[in-house]
C-alpha cells in the first residue's frame, strides 16, 4: 500500500495531522519533510539571536518615543539559559540600567524568551498598539533583555520604580507556530513574585491574537490592575475581544 | 551514615544515602539544576563504587524521606513484603545487579521478587546498570492487566490513541480517532487530554468515544486524562467512565501540589470498580509520571530526580492500574537536556518501573527547546521495542497540537511492530481482522470495504 489514505475528507475536522497517507509503514517523503520543516522553523526560533538593529529600525519606524536600554540577564549563553532557568530571571552583574529618575506608571521589556522570532515579529507592533491606549501614563524607558525568562522585568521593575511591568516575550515555539509572543503583566514588580502574580496575554501572532488587538487587551488589563492594584487569578481577563468601534469580534486564537 | 571510595589517591566521601545516590546517577540537567550531581565524572564512578558494596537491605532501615512526613514512604515501608524479598537479602547493590543479569533472574522469579522491592532498591541498581542492562533485565519482566483488551503479553505492544484537539472539538477529536484505528492503534487506550478540566466537557468526551466503542464493538478502552476529582464527578453524574487517569509523584508533598493525595486515589478507584464496565480484567487507573515533576514542584525532598521518580510507582503498584506511563521529554531541557539524557531517562524509567510490577509504558518524546529530534525518538522507541515495553503514544504525525510537543505517531506504531515482530493486544488484534484493517499476514493494510469502510462511514457521518 502506498500514496495518501482514502479518508482525508477526515482533514476537514482538525489541524492535527491526519491522514498521512504511507509508503509500506512509513510516512511519505513530503509529509517526511514537511515535518522537518515545522521542526527546523521551531528550533531556530529557540536559537535564533535577538537582532538589536532590526528592533531599533522598528522602534524608530513606530514612533514609540521612549529611551531604549539593553540589558544581558545572568545566564551568559543559549545553553545556559536553557538548562538553568532562574540564571534568565537575574540581570547580569554589569548590566547598565540608567538611574530611575522618580517613578513609573508602567515600565516595558521585550525579551527574547524561548523564541527571538516572535519579538522581531511581533514585539514593537504590540508595544505601539498597547501605548495607543495610555494617554498620560508615566512609562519608563524601554528596555531590551537577552536571554531572559518571565521574572526579569521584576527586578526591572524594581529598578525603575515601576508600578507595573509588561514583559513582551517569545513563547516556546510549537510545531505549528514559532511566531508566538506572550505579554506577562506584573503589579509592584519586586523579585520574588510568582507566576500566579501575573496576568498573560498568549498566542500574539498575525495568524493567532493579532498585535493590535493584544495591544488593546494588555492596556485593559493594566487598567485594571492600576484600579484594583493588584495582577494575578484575582483579576479576571474581561478585556472585550474585539477593539472599540468594531462590528464584530476578530478572530481570536487559543489564549 | 557517610559511605566512601578511594580511588588513586582521591578520597570521596558521601555524607548520607541521597547524596550517594544523587552522586551515582548518570548525568541530566535536572540534578545540575537541583545541585546534587557529581561534581566530575570520576567523582560519579566512585559512588558507583560506594553504592555497589552498599547492603540492599540498607533502604529497609534507613528512610530517604522521613516515614512520618510522607505517605509515601509510609506506603513504601508498610506495604514491603519481607518474603519476597527474601531471595537477595543478603546480596549488596552491585551483587543484585549481577543477579538480575544472571539466568536464575528468570520472568517467575522476577515476579515473585517485585512485592519485595522499594522503589529506592530499583533505583539503586539501575544506577549500575548501562543501557543494555535495563534492556535485557526489565525484557524478563511480566506485568499484563486488563479491562477490555490484555496488555503486557509476550511479543505484544500496545498503543493509546492520543487524539487531543486545542479546544475539545468533537469532531477534530473524532477524525485523530478514526486516523489511529485505522492504523491499527488503540489497543491500550483512546485517552483525551482535555483542553478544560470540568465535568461537563469530561463527560462529552467520554461519551463520545464511548458511542464510537460501542457502535463498532472495539475492545479497548477510553479514559479522558482530567484530574481524578474531575473523573469521581462525573462519576457521580452517570458518566460512562472506563479508566480513571491521574498525574502521580515520588512524594506527599508532591503529590499535594497535584491536588491529590493516596485515599483519593483509592477511592476514584473503588468508585470505577463498581461501575464494573471492564470485560476481561479490572485494571481500572492510568497514571502519568516523569522524571522532573518532584523538582519541577519544589518537592523531591533532596533527592535525584530518578529516585523519586522511582517512588512514583510505589504509588502506582498500589492501585493495580491498567496502564502507568512515563511522560518521558516533555518536561524540557532544564531536566533532562538533550536526546541521550531523555533516552537514558526512559530506558530507566521502563526498567524500573518493570521491576517493581508495574504495567510500565513510555511516552517517547521531546520539546522544540530541548536538543532531540525525531531521530532519538527512532531510537528510544526501537530500544523499547526491544526491552518489552507495555504500550507507546500514537499521535497523528506525531504533533500533538493541543499540549505543543511531539511524541511518537500512529506510522511509528506501524514501523516499530513491523520491525521487532510485535502483535497488538489480542483482542484488538482479532477486531482489527474482523474489520478489514490487518490483513491476514498480520499487516495493517485496511480494505476499505466491510467493516473498515463503516468506521469511515461514521467519519463521515458525524
Amino acid at each position: 500500500m502506498s500514496g495518501a489514505d482514502r479518508w482525508s475528507f477526515l482533514k476537514e475536522f482538525t489541524a492535527a495531522r491526519i491522514a498521512l497517507g504511507r509508503t509500506g509503514n512509513a510516512l511519505p517523503t513530503a509529509n517526511l519533510l514537511d515535518f522537518q520543516m515545522a521542526h527546523a522553523r521551531a528550533r531556530d526560533a529557540v536559537h535564533a539571536v535577538l537582532d538589536m538593529d532590526l528592533l531599533q529600525r522598528q522602534i524608530a519606524e513606530a514612533a514609540i518615543g521612549l529611551p531604549v536600554a539593553e540589558v544581558k540577564s545572568e545566564a551568559p549563553t543559549r545553553h545556559a539559559y536553557l538548562q538553568d532557568p532562574s540564571r534568565g530571571r537575574h540581570l547580569a552583574a554589569d548590566a547598565e540600567l540608567r538611574e530611575a529618575a522618580g517613578e513609573h506608571d508602567v515600565v516595558f521589556v521585550i525579551g527574547d524568551g524561548l523564541s527571538a522570532t516572535a519579538v522581531h515579529e511581533n514585539a514593537v507592533a504590540t508595544l505601539a498598539a498597547t501605548l495607543k491606549h495610555l494617554e498620560g501614563w508615566t512609562v519608563a524607558p524601554l528596555v531590551v533583555a537577552h536571554q531572559a525568562r518571565v521574572a526579569l522585568a521584576d527586578e526591572i521593575g524594581a529598578h525603575f520604580h515601576a508600578a507595573l511591568s509588561v514583559m513582551l516575550i517569545g513563547e516556546r515555539p510549537g510545531l505549528s507556530a514559532s511566531d508566538s509572543l506572550g505579554a506577562y503583566i506584573t503589579f509592584a514588580p519586586r523579585p520574588g513574585r510568582s507566576n500566579a502574580e501575573r496576568n498573560c496575554v498568549s498566542n500574539i501572532r498575525p495568524a493567532g491574537l493579532k498585535p493590535e488587538l493584544a495591544g488593546y487587551k494588555i492596556a485593559w488589563l493594566l487598567k485594571e490592575a492600576r484600579r484594583l492594584k493588584l495582577t494575578g487569578v484575582k483579576l479576571k481577563d474581561d478585556a472585550p475581544n474585539a477593539l472599540p468601534g468594531e462590528g464584530r469580534a476578530p478572530m481570536l486564537g487559543p489564549s | 551514615m557517610a559511605y566512601r571510595h578511594s580511588f588513586a589517591g582521591h578520597h570521596y566521601e558521601f555524607p548520607d544515602l541521597k547524596t550517594l545516590l544523587a552522586k551515582a546517577s548518570p548525568a541530566r540537567a535536572g540534578d545540575r539544576l537541583a545541585g546534587l550531581a557529581a561534581e566530575t565524572d570520576e567523582e560519579r564512578v566512585a559512588a558507583r563504587f560506594a553504592l555497589a558494596d552498599l547492603p540492599l537491605d540498607t533502604f529497609l532501615h534507613e528512610e530517604l524521606v522521613p516515614y512520618e512526613a510522607d505517605e509515601v514512604t509510609r506506603l513504601i515501608m508498610d506495604g514491603h513484603d519481607a518474603g519476597a524479598f527474601e531471595p537477595v537479602r543478603s546480596l549488596t547493590v552491585g551483587g543484585f545487579r549481577d543477579w538480575l543479569l544472571s539466568d536464575a533472574a528468570d520472568e517467575a522469579a522476577l515476579k515473585a521478587l517485585a512485592p519485595g522491592l522499594t522503589p529506592e532498591m530499583a533505583a539503586a541498581v539501575s544506577k549500575l546498570m548501562r543501557n543494555q542492562d535495563l534492556i535485557a533485565a526489565a525484557k524478563k519482566c511480566r506485568v499484563v492487566t486488563a479491562f477490555r483488551s490484555t496488555i503486557g503479553l509476550a511479543g505484544r505492544l500496545a498503543i493509546r490513541i492520543q487524539p487531543n484537539h486545542p479546544t475539545d472539538d468533537l469532531k477534530g477529536i473524532a477524525a485523530s480517532t478514526l486516523d489511529g484505528l485505522m492504523y491499527g492503534c488503540g489497543d491500550a487506550v483512546i485517552g483525551i487530554n482535555p483542553a478544560t478540566d470540568s465535568p461537563e466537557a469530561m463527560a462529552r468526551l467520554l461519551h463520545l468515544i464511548d458511542d464510537l466503542r460501542t457502535r463498532y464493538d472495539i475492545p479497548t478502552q477510553s479514559c479522558v486524562l482530567a484530574h481524578v476529582t474531575t473523573a469521581m464527578e462525573v462519576m457521580k453524574r452517570g458518566a460512562p467512565v472506563d479508566i480513571v487517569f491521574q498525574s502521580i509523584a515520588g512524594t506527599q508533598k508532591a503529590n499535594e501540589s497535584f491536588g491529590i493525595g493516596l485515599a483519593m486515589l483509592a477511592e476514584a478507584r473503588e468508585m470505577a470498580l463498581a461501575l464494573d464496565r471492564g470485560t476481561v480484567g479490572n485494571n481500572v487507573m492510568y497514571f502519568e509520571t516523569g522524571q522532573g515533576a518532584a523538582l519541577s514542584a519544589e518537592a523531591h525532598e533532596g533527592l535525584d530526580q530518578q529516585t523519586v521518580e522511582t517512588r512514583a510507582y510505589a504509588v502506582a503498584r498500589a492501585f493495580s492500574p491498567l496502564l502507568t506511563n512515563t511522560v518521558v521529554g516533555f518536561i524540557g531541557p532544564e531536566y533532562l537536556f538533550d536526546g541521550k539524557e531523555i533516552t537514558r531517562a526512559g530506558l530507566e524509567d521502563h526498567f524500573c518501573g518493570k521491576l517493581l510490577g508495574v504495567p510500565m509504558g513510555v511516552d517517547v518524546c521531546y520539546t522544540n527547546h530541548a536538543e532531540a529530534d525525531q531521530d532519538d525518538m527512532d531510537n528510544l522507541l526501537t530500544l523499547l521495542g526491544v526491552a518489552g515495553c507495555n504500550f507507546v503514544m500514537g499521535v497523528p504525525g506525531a504533533d500533538d497540537i493541543m499540549l505543543s510537543y511531539q511524541s511518537t505517531s500512529y506510522h511509528d506504531a506501524l514501523y516499530v511492530r513491523a520491525a521487532l515482530g510485535l502483535k497488538p493486544a489480542p483482542e484488538f488484534e482479532a477486531w482489527l481482522k474482523a474489520m478489514n484493517i490487518m490483513d491476514d499476514r498480520g499487516q495493517v493494510r485496511p480494505e476499505l470495504a466491510g467493516g473498515a469502510a463503516q468506521l469511515l462511514e461514521y467519519g463521515a457521518a458525524e
